[in-house]
Formats: C-alpha cells, structure tokens, sequence
C-alpha cells in the first residue's frame, strides 16, 4: 500500500466522521476504529522489512522549485513510534466510546481524534523537516480542540489557549531552528541532515539552531521552564489526556530530540541544556506530583517527571542512555495511558477525581483496582514490571555518567530522589485510593465500569506485565530496531533482564523503594487533609500566573504601542505615508546623485508647451475648486485627463491613447452619478478650527511643492539619461515571429504578459462586484432622497425616469426625443466599431480592453438618455454574466494550452483561408483577448448602473415615504406595515 | 519636450498630494486621479520620448528600440489605466457608503473634534 496513502486515511477518516450526525456515537467510533486499525495493518506487513533494517521510503513532488518534496520515510524508530500512535489510538478509540456520555457530540470527538492521529502520524513518518514541522504545527491545533472539546467549560477555554500558545510558540521557533539547519546542511532531507551531524556541530550557527530547536521541543514535551501548559491541558475529557498529553503527542518534544540526536547531540551546550532541563523538570515534576488532589493532576505532574527523565537521558550524550531514553518513551506510553483510563474509569463511576474523596475502592472495583495498582507500580519502578527496566538502565546510566566530579556525585542522588517522590505519588494513587475507611461523600454510587471500558486497561496492564518479566523475549528485537536509528546505527551492548545482579542501580531502586514508603506512611493522612493546592517551597513560583502576566503585559505593550504610534485619521496615515515616500527618494540621491544626462533630447514644438499650459492650469484649478466647486473641479480633471490623453497620442502610443479617452468618458460619468449624494457645501471654516486648518494647510502646500518638484526633476533626469540595457527588445523582436501580431503592446498584453493581464482583469471583476456588494446595502442620506429641483423643473406633461408617473398606464410623450433616438441609432454602429478595433487589436491600435470600453459607453449613452426603465425593459444586459463568461473563457484560453503539454496562456496562432474572406489570421489570444473585453464590459457596466440604480432607488423609497404618511393620516389604512417596513430598511 | 513632460509630472503630483491631504472625500478622489495621471505619465516616460515610432512593428524596419518607442511601460501603463478606473469606481463607493453611514463627507467618518 502506498505509504502516502497510509499518511492520508486518517484525514479522509477525519473528514468523513465530521459529516456523521452528531450524536451517532457507534457509528462514529466504529468508523474511526476502523480507520485505526486500517492504518495498523499496513505498518504490521511493513515489520517483515523494517526488521531486516531497512528504511521505507516514498516520495512525492511538493514544491520542486525549493528543492522540496514531501517524503514519508519509516524507520525503525518512526516505526515504533507510528505503532504507538496508531495502536494507541485504537485503545483510546474503544474506551472513548464509554467514556463520553450520550450528550457530548460524538463525531466532533472522533473527528479531531482521528485529525490528530493523523497529524502526530506525518510528524513521526516525515522525512523532510519542513514537513515534520507543518505535521508537528496540526498537532498544536488538534491539541488545542481537544482540550477544548467542553467548550463551554471556562478551564477548558483557558487550557486550549495556553496549551496552544506555548506549543505554537516553540513550533515557531522549531520552524526557524529546522530553516538554519536546512541552511546549514543544504537540505530539509532527514536522510541527508542525519548523515551531517559533523558539518552542524562545527557550523558557527550550531548554538542558535540548536537553541530554537530546543526551544520547540521543550515547550512541546513540556519540560522547565514551560512545563504549566501541561496540568491545564488536563481539562481536556480523559481519553484525550491518555492519548495526546501523555503517549503521544507530548512524546513529539523527546521524539524529535532522539531523531535529531546523531546531528545535535554530543556537545557541550546539549548536555548542559537538555540535561538541565531534564533533570531539573524530573525533580520539580515529581516534588509537585506528590501534592497534587485531583488524580489528572498528580498524572499530568507525573507525566511531566518521567518526560524529564527521557530528556535527561537524551541529554546524556551517551548511547545507552538514548537506548534506554528510548525503552522508557515506550514503557512510559504504556503504564501512563492505563493510568489516565483507569482514572477515567474512577471519575466515570464516582462522580469525582479528588483523592481526599476517594477510599476504599477496591472493594468496589477490585479489577479496576488491580488494574490501576498494577500500573501504579509501573510508574513507582517496582520490579517485574516494564517501569522497573527503563528505570534501572537510567540509574545506571547516572551512576557512570562521566562529567565534572559534582554532576558525577550529585547526578545519581537526583536520580534517587527523584525515584523517592515517584514511589510517594504512586502510593498515593495505588494505595490512598483504592484501600482505607469506606469513603462516604461520593457523588455517585460506584460500580465496576462496563467491560469494553476495561479492555484497554487490560492489555496496556498486560503489555506492562509481559515486558516487565520477560523483556528479552517481548521486546528485545523492537527495542533493537527503534533504537538503532536513533543512536546513528551502531547499536551499543545492553542486556535486557530483570536480574543484573546485586548493583548499584539496584542499591538505588531499593533505597527510593524503602525512603518513599516511609515518607508515605508518615505523611499520608497529612496528604489527604491539605486543603489548599499549594505545593510546598514552591508556592510562590506558579507557572500559570507568570503566563498570564506576561501574556497581558504584552498586550498592554500592543495597546500602548498602538495608542502611540497609530492613528485612525486618514489625513495622518496619508501624510506619513507621502513623508517616508519622499524622504526615501530623497535619501537614494545620496547613493546616485540627482543629476541629468545627456541624452539626445526630442524638439519640443508650441503647440505641445500650450497644450501643457492648459494641462498644468487646469490641474492647479482642479485642486483650488475641489471643495466647493465639485462640478468644476471634475471639468478641470478631465480637462487634465485629455491632455494626458493627447500626450500619449503625440509620443506614439496610439493604444495607450485609446485606452485613456475611453476611460476618460466612463470617469467623468462615473464622478457625475456620485456627485449626487455628496453633501452641500457651506463656505465658512468653523472659527475655531482655522488656525490649525491653517498651519495644516500652509504644511501640505509645502509638501505638495516639494513632492512635485521632486518628481519633476526626477523625471527630467530620467529622460535625460542613458538609458541601461532593458527586457524591451526582446518583446520588440519576438512579437511578430513568436506572438504573431504586429502590435507590440496589444501582443505583450495577452501573450507575453497574458497572465498579469489576467490578474488585472480577474481584480475588475471584482471591483465591479464589489461596488455591486456595497451598493445593495446602500443607504442614501435624507436629505438626498428627494428629487433635486432641476429634475422638477421639467415638464409635467413627460414621463421620464426621474419622476414618478401618477398613473403608468397611460403613455406620457417621451423627454429628450431627438438625443434619444440617435443614440440608439448609434448602438450598433459603436458595437461594430468595437468589434473591429477588437478584431484589429492584434497588429494595429486597439484591442480587448478598449473595445469593452467603447461598447460599454454605448450601452450608458442609452441609460443617460433614455433612462434606465426604459433600457431595462428593452435589454438584458446583466453585466454579472459579462464578467463570468468572459474570465471564464480567458482562464479556458490559458488551460488549453496546458492540455497540449505547454506552459499556462500559451498562445498558438492559426492561418485560416475562407471563400470570401481569404486568409484569416487567429490566434489563440484572440480569445484571451475576447475575455478581457467581455470582462471589460461586464465590470464598467455593472459599476456604473448599480450606482445609477440608486436613484431608483431613492426615488422609490421617497414615494414609499409618502405612502406610508398618508396611510398613517388615515385611519383605514391597507399596507402600513410594508410601507413602514421599507421606511425602517432604508431610514435607520 | 522632456522639460515640458517633467513639469507636467511635477504639476499634476503636486496638485494631487495637496487634495488627497484635504480633508473631504471629494478632495481625496480627485487629488488621486490627478496623482494617477503623473504617476502614469511618469512611467509611460520612462522609456522613450518618440515621435511617430508607435510600437506596431512594419515589415522591413528592424525590430529595435531606435525604429520603435518602447512598448514595455506602454503595456505596464494600458493595464494601471483601467485598473485606476476600477479602484477609482471603488473609492467613490466606499466614500458614498460613508456618507450614508455618518451623514457627512469627512475622510475620517466624522468631523475634527476641537
């Protein structure tokens, strides 16, 4: 089976949960089991191969142009652990389905179960660290939904959010470690950075990398200093404690530290950092575990101290230690999960999970008890069961660890002290629990749970028990194989066996046994009557509050910043804006100065000065009318706009001209259909206002002078200049032959840059249905509503648009006849104009883009004449359709060429012969170009008739005014409540 | 003519970046255009001043930069004409919306407080 595929099904499986209903609890299960299980058989036929020591890979390309592809590359070690998640996952499954009561939403739960799996799968089979990275950041996302599954439960909330904060973090900061290391070695191939080790270890940029690659494993295997997410997570329902935050996702921090040992390890800076962590967290994590009320809590505690001890182990710099970091990962899975469900089971049937309530539950649920006690002392190291193992190879490991004499001395003692809190807490969980008076206050009356609810209690236990006593047999070969690759291949010499002999780890074992019953004994009835949840020594360090502070203080930060440096003034934004603009061009004369060349300068003539002349007066005049003299601001810019028009004609760009006239005329109607709904202006600045206004002024004049004249002589320097060596000719010599058109820029439109051109035409579109969005919401202000006076001047007798008809049946002689009717005359004749400087596009001025402009000016003539009642009733133009045909057959145009194995917009051209017509030039871009008309069209039309649809608009809601006062003046009234209806849309 | 053009640019951004800082909305719409007209002169000159060179290639006169103006920013300039109409069409929209929504034509949704 393909390995993708296998990466794959867990999603697919998600997905399909997702649409389940919600409450089909069997269903949903039974489907992700067998999603499990799905996944499980594949990985059990691959053993056969990963056994012999080989490594299975796949690969598919995913970005080649960085060089990356995703690979799914199982090894030994991948293998071990993609059976813990995927075997785990099955067990969680099962006892989820008892877990959660028939009001949770099940699928939801199987969904994101199923996701994580799968995402904690792509991280443990990556063969490419930027995808390990993306798999490890799903993970942080899943978590965060898991914990807060309950939802409306306030610690949830708050848990998701810190896990999720602190896990996202440190992935951040892995994603930057793991784009140094790929910097560093020249690939994100796992197989290529674990044969680099040397190579980064000597690299200048080792401590960085390495330090933000810790940083994302430690946050994640919650290690000091971010070990508080961890007991927050725990208000996420049991199953996902059992699965995520202790087998495996919290196992993705070690994990990634043993994948990366033979690059990172055997430096100085790993041991101090990832044994200091480690120990300092085994130490701290079990010291508070033995404080801990709530029996998740005393777990998570407990799951954080053995955590420790696997990055403790790691960080040893010694492969029997990272053989023996990576036995306890597996053992740790094992007795910790059974724990977290038998804590489920407890919770389940009690009602409760504080152990002050909890007594004498063995004699309740002796099978759970045994179950739960079993595991107990899995946890607590007793011998014979598989914690015992791991425990006693890390023991050893400290007693001959070779460091500074103080490490040496001091190392074993913490190792045992450590041991000693482990034996307290499980005492507490094994016996405090389960044994002593009968308990009296429980909320529930407690049973043995359903059978199913145990069975995966029952194999972990199981598994726990045949490891711990025949560890060779069991064990011994998975062992071998998933820690071969972690310690780079050379496997060193370790016995598996419950019996070494009488030695010092042994020594140790039996001391913390012996220290930690005592301390039990004496303290136990203190334990159960501590009130408060403080640990001691240590309460005024608190994890959560220093994350809270810091969380707020940086948003305080945020919001001072913002106060400070933000503005919500548009003038302000602006100004800076222009400011930097100019001060950056100015500063670049620094590097070239300012100066002109000597180019060969083109003879003005007078006419060109005068029409500049004109031009610059009326752009001046533009800018001193523009407050109060709309109308005559508008006349001037177009005024500008010709000149620039004209310009364009004179230095020989016949498109650009075409384009900028038509544009011009769609502009100015454009502007005169919003100028009807701008407010009056009075012409007196508020007194109190004008000094200010004044300064500002003065200010902006300044800056106004300086800006143009800048870009005036920036300009003039420009054209004074050689210019250096452009891309220009080559579109000036490939045109004819390879774009087959004689027009160069019609031809760079939509061949060269056909795809630019795409974007542009895909952004009209948009626009235009932007305006349309906007519009429908549109709410026209008061005043504005009537009919200006000018409309009422017209005569009673015609019926135009603009005024309401008393009575509609009867025909009103019609207003602006003689106008009327040559403009329509003009319609066909402007779409046969369009359609011939389309066609002519291609070789001489012309084109899709203006084409679409003139015939929309056609189609607004007869809106301006004739008014859109009367357009509307007569054509269907439905500028939407427009828009849509007209991408879709560009975006067609484009993917035709892929099909005949070419790049995107490629254009092929046609020499067609017909009877009359003889040879016809057609090109594929033709039809490009028939998309950008067709686009053209529908976007200016639709801009421009929604915003003239206003007017209807208002005019109708002016008479529904009017009806709706009238209605209320009498009393037999028919439609108040429509009309008041319509009054209340539009008014409020 | 480079001297005339350069002054024209000059003229048109000046006059354009006075209005888009004033404070009606009105104002700011037509001191953009003004500012996209310079800014597309601007780059439409980039390339070269010729007179009766439009790029439109004639059989029998090399394909060259001395026989043609340069088609480069022509093309770069056709495509910002009818986008500056698009985002220009947007502009008075989103400031007719505004009116509607306060009542006034102030760019900031309200007048200056004293």
């Amino acid at each position: 089976m393909s390995l993708l595929l296998l990466l794959l099904i867990p999603f697919i499986g998600s997905a399909f949960a997702a649409q389940l209903p919600t409450s089909a609890r069997n269903l949903a299960s039974s489907c992700a089991a067998l999603v499990a299980i799905a996944v499980i058989v594949p990985l059990t036929l691959l053993y056969p191969e990963i056994s012999a020591g080989n490594v299975v890979t796949e690969r598919r390309t995913w970005i080649p142009s960085l060089g990356l592809d995703i690979v799914v590359r199982i090894d030994g070690f991948a293998w071990m652990f993609a059976m813990l998640v995927s075997c785990m996952g099955l067990l969680v499954i099962i006892y989820a389905r008892y877990y959660l009561s028939p009001q949770d939403p099940a699928t939801r739960f199987y969904s994101l179960l199923l996701g994580f799996m799968g995402a904690m799968l792509g991280v443990v089979v990556s063969g490419n660290l930027i995808q390990l990275v993306l798999f490890w950041e799903l993970t942080s996302i899943f978590s965060f939904l898991l914990i807060g599954y309950w939802y409306h439960r306030k610690d949830a909330r708050a848990g998701a959010r810190m896990a999720f904060t602190v896990t996202a973090t440190g992935g951040l900061a892995l994603l930057g470690g793991v784009l140094l290391l790929g910097h560093i070695v020249g690939s994100f191939e796992l197989d290529v950075v674990l044969a680099a080790g040397d190579v980064v270890r000597a690299h200048p940029l080792y401590p960085l990398t390495l330090g933000l690659i810790l940083l994302g494993a430690l946050t994640k295997s919650a290690q000091f200093p971010f070990h508080f997410w961890l007991p927050h997570a725990m208000a996420a329902p049991t199953p996902v404690s059992a699965y995520l935050h202790s087998a495996t996702m919290v196992k993705a921090g070690v994990f990634l530290l043993a994948r990366l040992w033979p690059v990172l390890s055997g430096t100085e800076e790993w041991f101090w950092i990832v044994g200091g962590a480690g120990v300092i967290t085994l130490l701290m994590g079990s010291y508070v575990a033995m404080f801990q009320n709530d029996l998740k809590g005393l777990l998570a505690y407990s799951t954080i101290s053995h955590l420790g001890l696997i990055t403790l182990l790691l960080g040893l710099n010694s492969k029997l230690a990272a053989v023996a970091a990576v036995f306890h990962m597996m053992n740790h899975a094992t007795f910790k999960a059974s724990l977290f469900m038998s804590v489920g089971i407890i919770d389940h049937e009690t009602g409760t999970r504080d152990m002050r309530r909890l007594d004498d539950l063995f004699r309740i649920m002796p099978i759970t008890g045994t179950l739960a006690i079993v595991a107990c002392g899995a946890m607590a190291g007793v011998p014979m069961l598989n914690g015992f193992l791991s425990k006693e190879m890390f023991f050893a490991e400290t007693v001959f660890v070779s460091s500074h004499p103080w490490v040496e001395n001091l190392l074993p003692l913490a190792a045992t002290l450590a041991a000693v809190f482990a034996v307290v807490y499980s005492l507490r969980f094994g016996h405090d629990v389960f044994f002593g008076p009968p308990a009296r206050d429980l909320p529930r009356q407690p049973h043995e749970p359903t059978y199913w609810m145990r069975v995966p209690v029952e194999l972990l236990v199981l598994v726990c028990l045949v490891v711990g006593v025949l560890p060779a047999w069991s064990v011994g070969a998975l062992l071998a194989i998933a820690a071969d690759p972690v310690v780079g291949g050379n496997l060193p010499e370790y016995s598996l066996a419950v019996w070494h002999g009488f030695n010092a780890p042994l020594v140790m074992s039996l001391v913390a046994m012996v220290i930690g019953t005592v301390i039990y004994v004496v303290f136990a009835m203190r334990f159960k009557q501590r009130r408060g949840p403080g640990v001691p020594l240590l309460q005024s360090w608190n994890g959560k509050r220093l994350f809270d502070r810091s969380l707020a203080a940086i948003t305080r930060l945020a919001r001072r910043q913002q106060r400070t440096l933000g503005t919500n003034r548009l003038q302000s934004q602006l100004l800076w804006i222009l400011l930097i603009t100019a001060a950056t061009a100015t500063a670049s004369t620094l590097i070239v100065p300012l100066e002109w060349g000597d180019r060969e300068r083109v003879a003005v003539t007078p006419e060109f000065i005068l029409l500049w002349l004109i031009g610059a007066a009326c752009a001046i005049g533009a800018a001193w009318q523009a407050k109060f003299h709309r109308l005559a601001a508008l006349t001037l810019l177009s005024v500008v706009g010709l000149a620039v028009c004209i310009t364009f004609a004179w230095l020989s760009a016949p498109d650009l001209a075409l384009t900028q006239l038509a544009v011009e005329v769609v502009t100015v109607v454009l502007f005169l259909l919003g100028l009807r709904w701008l407010p009056k202006r009075v012409e007196q600045d508020e007194p109190a206002l004008s000094l200010r206004v004044q300064w500002r002024r003065r200010r902006d004049f300044i800056l106004a002078l300086l800006i143009g004249t800048g870009l005036a002589a920036l300009s003039y320097a420009l054209l004074t200049r050689n210019a250096p060596l452009s891309i220009s000719p080559f579109f000036l010599e490939h045109a004819l032959p390879e774009g087959g058109g004689t027009n160069v820029v019609n031809v760079m439109l939509v061949d060269f840059r056909a795809f630019d051109t795409l974007g542009e035409i895909t952004v009209l579109g948009i626009v235009g249905l932007a305006v349309f969005a906007l519009l429908r919401r549109f709410r026209p202000p008061r005043e504005a509503i009537n009919i200006p006076d000018q409309q009422n001047a017209t005569a009673d007798k015609v019926g135009h648009d603009l005024t309401r008809q008393a009575d509609p049946s009867k025909a009103l002689p019609a207003y602006l006849v003689v106008p009327a009717v040559l403009t329509r005359l003009l319609l066909p004749v402007a779409g046969v104009f369009a359609f011939y400087l389309y066609l002519r596009g291609h070789n001489e001025p012309g084109g899709g883009f203006v084409a679409g402009l003139v015939l929309s000016i056609a189609y607004l003539a007869q809106y301006i004449v004739s008014g859109t009642h009367w357009v509307e009733a007569r054509l269907k133009l439905n500028p939407k359709r427009w828009i849509a045909l007209g991408l879709l057959i560009a975006l067609c145009t484009g993917l035709g060429s892929l099909l005949l194995d070419y790049p995107f917009l490629t254009t092929h051209t046609a020499h067609v012969t017909l009877p009359v017509l003889d040879e016809i030039h057609l090109p594929s871009a033709a039809f490009f170009d028939l998309g950008v008309f067709m686009v053209v069209v529908g976007a200016t039309l639709l801009l421009l008739t929604s915003l003239a649809h206003q007017s209807l608009r208002a005019q109708r809601q002016s008479a529904s005014t009017d009806e709706s006062n009238t209605a209320k003046n009498t009393v037999n009234n028919t439609t108040p409540t429509e009309a008041e209806g319509s009054n209340h849309r539009w008014n409020s | 003519m480079e001297f005339v053009i350069s002054l024209a640019i000059g003229v048109m951004a000046g006059a354009g970046v006075w209005l888009v800082l004033r404070p009606r909305t009105f104002q700011v719409l037509i001191g953009l255009s003004l500012l996209s007209y310079a800014v597309n002169l601007f780059i439409f000159s980039v390339g070269s001043l010729a007179i009766d060179k439009a790029p439109i290639v004639k059989p029998g006169l090399a394909a060259n930069l001395l026989n043609y103006s340069d088609p480069l920013p022509q093309s770069l300039v056709l495509t910002a004409i009818v986008i500056g109409f698009a985002t220009t069409a947007l502009f008075l929209v989103l400031l007719l919306a505004l009116r509607g929504l306060s009542g006034g034509d102030h760019v900031d949704g309200e007048e200056e407080k004293h």
